[in-house]
């Protein structure tokens, strides 16, 4: 199967990106990728800013980068994940606040607990998110001989199915399904939330939907738009500011 | 070092419905009152304006409006085996911080408990016997009726904007209204809300079915509304963004636009934000409170607060966390069943199904915190036999949506991959053709759902937490049982193109999805001080100076929302303290 999400992101980096090039050549991507960067799937006039990144360093980068490509493909229905800047939605999310563990009880002792008593780890988001990257990082390696963004579409697959399930575990690290489910949480909230806060970018992800966004009323709108397709071209935050 | 202040008629600790409430009503009498609150004082031009708070990251996901758990929060067990440990996070339920309390986040669901709840026990003994209920059940009655409450319950509807259609008027049963309500003296002050459509679809298969829909009483105004205190609201614009959001229209029945504004204006009112109050002060023979203790979180500084009475009004668990921390009555042990403080903790249960109709398209994003069309056949229907189900209590069953935001709300069929191209196209053929029918039920109390203080963890001021020990029980999980097929019986009869059936909740209670912000119970009320922490004026029957308004006195917790009762108690209590307790000071019911 092609990758061609993996392609375009290759592409980026070596023709945009310099500091990343480099990180593709410590973390071991190789040729059978580079063969499909010659193929991009949209005109590179289409690409947006390099973002650069406030937290993630060029692994997680190039984890995060990939995954959001897996997760959110490009089709017919919006661009792939980093053309809609969920990557950067993570890690601005991941350098702020809420990242440096902003409204989270810290104090121990620690215990791991049951799962009815929620999250339980001496972790802020941000560690986490490096930790668990590591970790994924370090299963793939030793599954497929590549981290996560140097493997083929089928791989990412399987990869993210036993995260996602419970099948993988990681050795003297945090417990695999809580990574999963922060990872799931701050991608779809890096496709779904505000334009602001870094991702759904053109609103992508609303437009996905038909959610109208900002929109201050809808008093007249519940019968005139009953049972009846809303015509919405969402407005954002900052549309509205 | 602690600076003491001059005494004040009295101190209020937090400044939400209640808080607000009894400090307008006790400054309106003359009292000099001041209100201690932990967290900010937010208005609506500044803080709530479109477009800023249309922000879903900001105030659902991160919980811009809500308690701080890095400063203080609960630890959590099932069952007093476990080990507690901290909720390290919001999640199952979100205290708000900040002047209006959770009133400012809340959607508005505003109903009347009646009889069913304030005579539980004998009601269910005289019709199915002693032994229809549990031995661990310490459910009791309340110590105070309906009728008793009628003209509070009203006060507060004419206060707080409640749009909705009256059921039952004096006896007398009115068409779209909900038939099993208690009689009331009078409809609501606004008509209800505009349905939209899976309310309108809801409501027909309601009728189809044999049962008796009406549309949810709300404090979303419904048009333009001047309250009996001159407070202003505007019509609720449909925005969909109501619940954990303040409201920018001043539509949402909140106590900061109801009620806190008209205290605001009284000099003999005085509000101190930023003000945590870490204890309540006893006298030395400890049968009266002297006022409290209280850090300026601006600056650290301590003070002492001396007041001639003490109302807690802060949210339902930091009451009850307060009344522990300063050692007022004797904390509850659920082993020997000795003690009162902590006892009869209550949550909710329910059940919810989402249905598919392809070619329909139901705008999730247009709707009112309250445009929901409900059934109460198999809730305060007391013609419903409970017998063959074998429990106690009942359950509320609704269709319609409230905040459906896209990074929560985006339903597909049980079963569609979580990613990928066919995640995207399943979520992007979704989205507008579905609507939800859920359930909220009854949780009776339990000898072993109960706080105490933590022995381990500490908030920020050194103080233990609270420690919650909370799971449903047998009674709850039949209860969801029938809820769920009750859902699904009525979600079939209307052909949906999918369905994802509502499943009966039966695990161990999590802390960690949300499921409702009405924990009850802790410091209830009653008829005596054995059973009981305040009698039925609220007032500690320890220290008679001592008054705790909201839902920490409910004996059990009901299928409708809390707020109704608490409102109303609020206005209760302000009346018993102006016309009973301030001339003659001491216990308004014998013990």
């Amino acid at each position: 199967m092609k990758d061609q999400g993996l392609g375009r992101r290759d592409f980026l980096k070596g023709a945009v990106v310099g500091g990343a090039a480099a990180a593709t050549a410590t973390t071991g991507i190789n040729s059978p990728q580079s063969a499909q960067a010659q193929q991009p799937t949209a005109p590179p006039a289409a690409a947006p800013v390099a973002p650069g990144y406030e937290f993630l360093n060029l692994e997680e980068a190039a984890f995060v980068e990939a995954l959001v490509d897996h997760m959110v493909p490009a089709d017919e229905l919006t661009p792939k994940g980093t053309d809609i800047g969920i990557n950067v939605y993570i890690d601005r999310s991941l350098a702020g606040g809420w990242g440096k563990g902003d409204r989270l009880y810290m104090q121990g002792p620690w215990k791991l607990g049951v799962p009815s008593q929620g999250y339980q780890l001496p972790l802020t988001p941000a560690q986490l998110y490096r930790a668990g990257v590591e970790a994924t990082n370090a299963h793939c390696r030793k599954a497929y001989g590549k981290p996560f963004d140097g493997l083929t579409e089928q791989q990412r697959e399987e990869v993210l199915v036993a995260l996602s399930t419970g099948k993988l575990s990681f050795e003297n690290g945090p417990p695999a399904s809580v990574f999963w489910t922060t990872l799931y949480q701050t991608v779809m909230q890096g496709m779904f939330s505000d334009p602001i806060h870094g991702g759904n970018r053109n609103k992508a992800g609303w437009r996905l939907i038909g959610f109208p966004g900002v929109v201050a009323v809808h008093r007249e709108n519940v019968e005139k738009y009953r049972d009846k397709k809303f015509p919405a071209t969402p407005l954002s935050i900052a549309d509205m500011s | 070092m602690v600076t003491k202040l001059k005494e004040v008629d009295a101190v209020v600790v937090g400044l939400g419905w209640t808080g607000g409430i009894l400090s307008k009503e006790l400054a309106e009498a003359g009292l000099k009152v001041v209100a201690l609150e932990r967290g900010p004082r937010r208005t609506t031009d500044k803080d709530y304006a479109v477009p800023n708070i249309r922000d879903e990251l900001r105030y659902v996901i991160r919980h811009e409006l809500m308690q701080n758990t890095a400063r203080d929060t609960l630890t959590i067990r099932n069952n007093p085996t476990q080990e507690a440990l901290p909720m390290r996070r919001l999640g199952s339920f979100l205290p708000g911080e900040g002047v209006g309390g959770s009133g400012v986040h809340w959607s508005g669901h505003t109903w009347r408990w009646t009889d069913m709840e304030f005579k539980v026990r004998s009601m269910y003994e005289e019709r199915y016997g002693k032994n229809f209920i549990p031995a661990d059940m310490t459910i009791q009655d309340w110590g105070i009726t309906y009728a008793e409450l009628e003209p509070y319950y009203d006060r507060f509807e004419y206060t707080a904007a409640i749009s909705g259609k009256a059921g039952n008027i004096r006896g007398e049963i009115q068409p779209g209204g909900n038939p099993f309500e208690a009689p009331r003296a009078r409809d609501y002050p606004l008509p209800p809300l505009t349905p939209i459509l899976s309310s309108v679809m809801f409501t027909e298969a309601a009728k189809n079915n044999g049962y008796h829909p009406f549309p949810r009483p709300s404090a979303n105004a419904s048009r333009a509304y001047t309250n009996p205190d001159g407070a202003k609201f505007g019509a609720c614009q449909y925005c969909g963004y109501c619940q954990r959001f303040g409201c920018e229209a001043n539509a949402k029945g909140s106590p900061d636009v109801a009620v806190i504004p008209i205290a605001m204006r009284n000099p003999n009112f005085e509000l101190r934000t930023h003000s945590w109050v870490t204890k309540v002060l006893k006298d030395s023979d400890g049968k009266r409170v002297t006022g409290v203790a209280y850090t300026n979180l601006l600056n650290g500084e301590e003070f002492e607060q001396p007041a001639g009475i003490v109302l807690l009004c802060a949210y339902a668990i930091n009451n009850v966390h307060l009344m522990l921390l300063s050692g007022v009555g004797q904390p509850y042990d659920p082993a020997a069943q000795t003690g009162i403080i902590g006892k009869n903790y209550c949550y909710q249960t329910g059940a919810a199904a989402t249905l598919f109709f392809e070619g329909r398209h139901f705008n999730p994003f247009i709707s009112a915190g309250g445009s929901n069309a409900s059934i109460d056949d198999f809730n305060i229907n007391w013609n419903f036999d409970r017998g063959p189900h074998g429990y106690v209590g009942g359950f509320n069953i609704a269709g319609g949506f409230n905040t459906a935001l896209p990074i929560g709300y985006r339903p597909v069929p049980r079963g569609t991959p979580q990613w990928g191209k066919a995640w995207k196209a399943a979520t992007a053929k979704w989205y507008q053709t579905a609507m939800t029918i859920n359930s909220s039920g009854t949780v009776m109390a339990n000898r072993y759902n109960y706080y105490d203080l933590d022995p381990t963890y500490r908030n920020a001021f050194g103080q233990p937490l609270m420690r919650m020990t909370f799971d449903y029980k047998e009674n709850e999980h039949k209860l969801s049982r029938h809820a769920a097929q009750v859902i699904n019986d009525i979600a079939k009869s209307m052909n949906p193109t999918r369905l994802n059936e509502a499943n009966a909740r039966t695990g161990p209670w999590s802390v960690v999805p949300y499921q409702s912000t009405h924990n009850t119970g802790g410091t209830i009320m009653g008829t005596n001080p054995i059973n009981s922490a305040v009698n039925k004026y609220l007032q500690s029957w320890d220290c008679h100076n001592l008054f705790t308004i909201g839902a920490n006195v409910f004996a059990h917790n009901a299928t409708y929302n809390p707020t109704g009762p608490v409102g109303a108690l609020a206005y209760w209590t302000a009346d018993a303290i102006k016309n009973r307790y301030l001339r003659n000071p001491g216990p308004m019911v014998p013990a």
